[in-house]
Protein backbone atom coordinates (compact mmCIF):
# COMPACT_ATOMS: atom_id res chain seq x y z
CA UNK A 1 0.00 0.00 0.00
CA UNK A 2 2.70 2.50 1.21
CA UNK A 3 4.51 1.19 -2.35
CA UNK A 4 1.74 1.78 -3.95
CA UNK A 5 1.45 5.72 -2.70
CA UNK A 6 5.04 6.21 -3.27
CA UNK A 7 4.99 5.38 -6.55
CA UNK A 8 2.06 7.17 -7.33
CA UNK A 9 3.35 10.37 -5.68
CA UNK A 10 6.85 10.26 -7.26
CA UNK A 11 5.17 9.54 -10.88
CA UNK A 12 3.06 12.95 -10.66
CA UNK A 13 6.62 14.54 -9.21
CA UNK A 14 8.45 13.34 -12.29
CA UNK A 15 6.13 14.02 -14.97
CA UNK A 16 5.56 17.80 -13.08
CA UNK A 17 9.20 18.30 -12.85
CA UNK A 18 9.52 17.53 -16.92
CA UNK A 19 6.33 19.82 -17.42
CA UNK A 20 8.28 22.75 -16.00
CA UNK A 21 11.32 22.32 -18.91
CA UNK A 22 9.07 21.14 -21.22
CA UNK A 23 6.61 23.91 -20.89
CA UNK A 24 6.73 27.16 -23.33
CA UNK A 25 4.83 29.81 -21.02
CA UNK A 26 7.14 30.70 -18.13
CA UNK A 27 3.98 30.53 -16.17
CA UNK A 28 2.57 26.67 -16.60
CA UNK A 29 6.27 25.80 -16.00
CA UNK A 30 5.78 27.72 -12.37
CA UNK A 31 2.61 26.19 -12.13
CA UNK A 32 4.08 22.97 -12.57
CA UNK A 33 7.10 23.44 -10.46
CA UNK A 34 4.49 24.19 -7.38
CA UNK A 35 2.90 21.09 -8.10
CA UNK A 36 6.32 19.20 -7.51
CA UNK A 37 6.83 21.20 -4.36
CA UNK A 38 3.40 19.75 -3.48
CA UNK A 39 4.58 16.04 -4.06
CA UNK A 40 7.47 16.82 -1.93
CA UNK A 41 5.94 17.73 0.66
CA UNK A 42 3.73 14.16 0.33
CA UNK A 43 7.01 12.86 0.50
CA UNK A 44 8.15 14.45 3.41
CA UNK A 45 5.15 13.39 5.20
CA UNK A 46 5.64 10.12 4.61
CA UNK A 47 9.58 9.75 5.69
CA UNK A 48 7.73 11.37 9.18
CA UNK A 49 9.17 14.74 8.44
CA UNK A 50 5.72 16.97 9.15
CA UNK A 51 7.39 19.42 10.02
CA UNK A 52 9.71 19.85 6.94
CA UNK A 53 6.61 19.61 5.00
CA UNK A 54 4.80 22.51 6.12
CA UNK A 55 7.46 24.24 6.11
CA UNK A 56 8.43 22.86 2.59
CA UNK A 57 4.44 24.15 1.04
CA UNK A 58 4.94 27.38 3.19
CA UNK A 59 7.95 28.51 2.39
CA UNK A 60 8.34 27.23 -0.90
CA UNK A 61 5.09 26.36 -2.61
CA UNK A 62 3.86 29.41 -1.04
CA UNK A 63 6.29 32.69 -0.65
CA UNK A 64 9.27 31.32 -3.08
CA UNK A 65 6.75 30.46 -5.86
CA UNK A 66 4.10 33.27 -5.28
CA UNK A 67 7.57 35.36 -6.14
CA UNK A 68 8.13 34.14 -9.19
CA UNK A 69 4.86 34.39 -9.90
CA UNK A 70 4.88 37.89 -9.42
CA UNK A 71 7.61 38.11 -11.26
CA UNK A 72 6.37 36.39 -14.70
CA UNK A 73 3.40 38.58 -14.62
CA UNK A 74 5.43 41.78 -13.76
CA UNK A 75 7.94 41.32 -16.91
CA UNK A 76 4.99 40.18 -19.00
CA UNK A 77 7.09 37.69 -20.20
CA UNK A 78 6.18 36.53 -23.21
CA UNK A 79 6.32 32.47 -24.83
CA UNK A 80 9.71 32.46 -25.87
CA UNK A 81 10.13 32.98 -29.71
CA UNK A 82 13.24 30.54 -29.79
CA UNK A 83 14.68 27.90 -27.98
CA UNK A 84 18.44 26.67 -27.97
CA UNK A 85 19.46 24.94 -31.05
CA UNK A 86 19.94 21.47 -31.61
CA UNK A 87 23.36 20.87 -30.65
CA UNK A 88 22.83 22.71 -27.50
CA UNK A 89 19.19 20.81 -26.73
CA UNK A 90 21.46 17.20 -27.53
CA UNK A 91 24.62 17.74 -25.44
CA UNK A 92 22.25 19.31 -22.56
CA UNK A 93 20.04 16.34 -22.20
CA UNK A 94 22.69 13.77 -22.90
CA UNK A 95 24.78 15.66 -19.92
CA UNK A 96 21.37 15.59 -17.63
CA UNK A 97 20.96 11.92 -18.63
CA UNK A 98 24.82 11.00 -18.03
CA UNK A 99 24.85 12.27 -14.70
CA UNK A 100 21.35 10.42 -14.32
CA UNK A 101 23.42 7.08 -14.93
CA UNK A 102 26.24 8.04 -13.01
CA UNK A 103 24.11 9.03 -9.93
CA UNK A 104 22.01 5.59 -10.07
CA UNK A 105 24.89 3.50 -10.51
CA UNK A 106 26.39 4.65 -7.38
CA UNK A 107 23.07 4.57 -5.27
CA UNK A 108 22.85 1.11 -6.71
CA UNK A 109 26.72 0.57 -4.98
CA UNK A 110 26.32 1.36 -1.99
CA UNK A 111 24.79 0.50 1.05
CA UNK A 112 23.66 2.42 4.12
CA UNK A 113 26.14 2.30 6.57
CA UNK A 114 25.45 0.14 9.76
CA UNK A 115 25.46 3.12 12.69
CA UNK A 116 22.10 4.55 13.51
CA UNK A 117 21.06 7.59 15.26
CA UNK A 118 18.76 7.67 18.53
CA UNK A 119 15.88 9.23 16.63
CA UNK A 120 13.08 6.83 15.46
CA UNK A 121 9.38 6.27 14.67
CA UNK A 122 8.65 5.99 18.77
CA UNK A 123 10.64 9.30 20.07
CA UNK A 124 9.14 11.20 17.32
CA UNK A 125 5.46 9.93 18.17
CA UNK A 126 6.27 10.79 21.56
CA UNK A 127 8.19 13.81 21.81
CA UNK A 128 7.06 15.38 18.36
CA UNK A 129 9.11 16.31 15.37
CA UNK A 130 8.92 20.16 15.75
CA UNK A 131 10.40 20.20 19.16
CA UNK A 132 13.08 17.41 18.69
CA UNK A 133 14.21 20.31 15.64
CA UNK A 134 13.77 23.21 17.66
CA UNK A 135 15.73 21.42 20.67
CA UNK A 136 18.67 20.53 18.11
CA UNK A 137 18.46 24.08 16.12
CA UNK A 138 18.89 26.20 19.55
CA UNK A 139 21.71 24.07 20.96
CA UNK A 140 23.65 22.34 18.58
CA UNK A 141 23.13 24.79 15.35
CA UNK A 142 23.02 28.10 17.21
CA UNK A 143 25.86 29.82 15.23
CA UNK A 144 24.35 28.66 12.09
CA UNK A 145 20.78 30.00 13.10
CA UNK A 146 22.41 33.09 13.86
CA UNK A 147 24.32 33.87 10.46
CA UNK A 148 21.21 32.87 8.15
CA UNK A 149 19.51 35.74 9.58
CA UNK A 150 22.36 38.04 8.83
CA UNK A 151 22.18 36.60 5.27
CA UNK A 152 18.46 37.13 5.18
CA UNK A 153 19.27 40.36 6.10
CA UNK A 154 21.58 40.77 3.64
CA UNK A 155 19.50 39.37 0.85
CA UNK A 156 17.02 41.91 2.02
CA UNK A 157 18.99 44.67 1.47
CA UNK A 158 20.74 43.51 -1.95
CA UNK A 159 17.36 42.79 -3.25
CA UNK A 160 16.02 46.65 -1.96
CA UNK A 161 18.96 48.19 -3.61
CA UNK A 162 18.77 46.28 -7.33
CA UNK A 163 15.52 46.91 -7.76
CA UNK A 164 15.92 50.53 -7.25
CA UNK A 165 14.88 53.13 -9.89
CA UNK A 166 18.00 53.86 -10.87
CA UNK A 167 20.85 51.23 -10.75
CA UNK B 1 8.05 0.09 3.60
CA UNK B 2 9.60 2.15 0.31
CA UNK B 3 13.28 1.50 0.39
CA UNK B 4 16.14 4.17 0.74
CA UNK B 5 17.01 3.51 -2.83
CA UNK B 6 13.90 4.60 -3.87
CA UNK B 7 14.53 8.05 -2.20
CA UNK B 8 17.68 8.53 -3.25
CA UNK B 9 16.83 7.64 -7.45
CA UNK B 10 13.73 9.95 -7.16
CA UNK B 11 16.11 12.33 -6.30
CA UNK B 12 18.56 11.51 -9.15
CA UNK B 13 15.80 11.71 -11.63
CA UNK B 14 14.41 14.81 -10.30
CA UNK B 15 18.20 16.62 -10.40
CA UNK B 16 18.75 14.95 -13.97
CA UNK B 17 15.45 16.76 -15.19
CA UNK B 18 17.07 20.06 -13.32
CA UNK B 19 20.24 19.54 -15.22
CA UNK B 20 18.35 19.73 -18.22
CA UNK B 21 16.20 22.52 -18.39
CA UNK B 22 19.29 24.65 -16.59
CA UNK B 23 21.51 23.47 -20.05
CA UNK B 24 18.50 23.89 -22.51
CA UNK B 25 16.35 26.78 -21.68
CA UNK B 26 16.98 30.37 -22.49
CA UNK B 27 14.57 32.04 -20.35
CA UNK B 28 16.15 33.14 -17.48
CA UNK B 29 13.24 32.90 -14.66
CA UNK B 30 12.57 29.34 -16.15
CA UNK B 31 16.30 28.48 -15.37
CA UNK B 32 16.10 29.37 -11.93
CA UNK B 33 13.15 27.58 -11.54
CA UNK B 34 14.96 24.86 -12.47
CA UNK B 35 17.65 25.41 -10.35
CA UNK B 36 15.30 25.22 -7.57
CA UNK B 37 13.85 22.17 -8.03
CA UNK B 38 17.64 20.63 -8.40
CA UNK B 39 17.65 22.22 -4.49
CA UNK B 40 14.23 20.16 -3.49
CA UNK B 41 15.60 17.11 -5.01
CA UNK B 42 18.90 17.37 -2.64
CA UNK B 43 16.65 18.17 0.22
CA UNK B 44 14.56 15.14 -0.38
CA UNK B 45 17.79 13.27 -0.09
CA UNK B 46 19.06 14.65 3.15
CA UNK B 47 15.65 13.91 4.78
CA UNK B 48 15.49 10.82 3.53
CA UNK B 49 18.64 10.08 4.88
CA UNK B 50 17.95 11.58 8.05
CA UNK B 51 14.53 9.12 8.54
CA UNK B 52 16.91 5.86 7.56
CA UNK B 53 19.98 6.97 9.69
CA UNK B 54 17.85 7.77 13.00
CA UNK B 55 19.64 10.99 12.79
CA UNK B 56 18.02 14.94 12.61
CA UNK B 57 20.89 16.43 11.62
CA UNK B 58 19.73 16.02 8.19
CA UNK B 59 16.42 18.11 8.58
CA UNK B 60 18.22 20.84 10.28
CA UNK B 61 20.47 21.13 6.92
CA UNK B 62 17.35 21.28 4.84
CA UNK B 63 16.10 24.36 6.80
CA UNK B 64 19.64 25.92 5.77
CA UNK B 65 18.96 25.46 2.42
CA UNK B 66 15.30 26.55 2.28
CA UNK B 67 16.95 29.92 3.93
CA UNK B 68 19.37 30.23 1.26
CA UNK B 69 17.24 29.50 -1.80
CA UNK B 70 14.87 31.93 -0.36
CA UNK B 71 17.61 34.77 -0.33
CA UNK B 72 18.82 33.73 -3.67
CA UNK B 73 15.09 33.40 -5.22
CA UNK B 74 14.60 37.32 -3.63
CA UNK B 75 17.73 38.73 -4.57
CA UNK B 76 17.55 36.66 -8.24
CA UNK B 77 14.59 38.25 -9.13
CA UNK B 78 15.88 41.70 -8.34
CA UNK B 79 18.52 40.83 -10.21
CA UNK B 80 15.97 39.57 -13.34
CA UNK B 81 14.03 43.54 -12.84
CA UNK B 82 17.07 45.31 -13.10
CA UNK B 83 17.98 43.56 -16.09
CA UNK B 84 14.77 43.73 -17.62
CA UNK B 85 14.83 47.58 -17.15
CA UNK B 86 18.08 47.73 -18.82
CA UNK B 87 17.31 45.46 -21.80
CA UNK B 88 13.64 44.44 -22.61
CA UNK B 89 14.22 40.97 -22.31
CA UNK B 90 15.19 38.11 -19.97
CA UNK B 91 16.42 35.47 -22.42
CA UNK B 92 20.10 34.40 -21.50
CA UNK B 93 21.58 34.55 -24.92
CA UNK B 94 21.01 38.68 -24.79
CA UNK B 95 23.16 38.66 -21.09
CA UNK B 96 26.31 39.92 -22.62
CA UNK B 97 27.40 42.88 -21.55
CA UNK B 98 30.66 41.52 -19.84
CA UNK B 99 31.48 39.63 -22.99
CA UNK B 100 35.05 41.14 -24.25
Amino acid sequence: METLFFLIVAAIAVITSILVVANKNPLNSALSLIMTFFCLATLYVMLEAPFMAAIQIIVYAGAIMVLFVFVIMLLNVRTEAARRGKHALFLGTMTGLLLLIQTWYTVGRGSLAGVRGPVDSALIAKVGHTELLGTALFTDFLLPFEITSILLLAAMVGAVILSKKKL
Amino acid sequence: MVSLNSYLILSAILFAIGTIGVLTRRNAIVIFMCVEMMLNAVNLTFIAFSKYLGNLDGQIFVLFVMTVAAAEAAVGLALMIAFYKNRESIDVEDMNMMKW
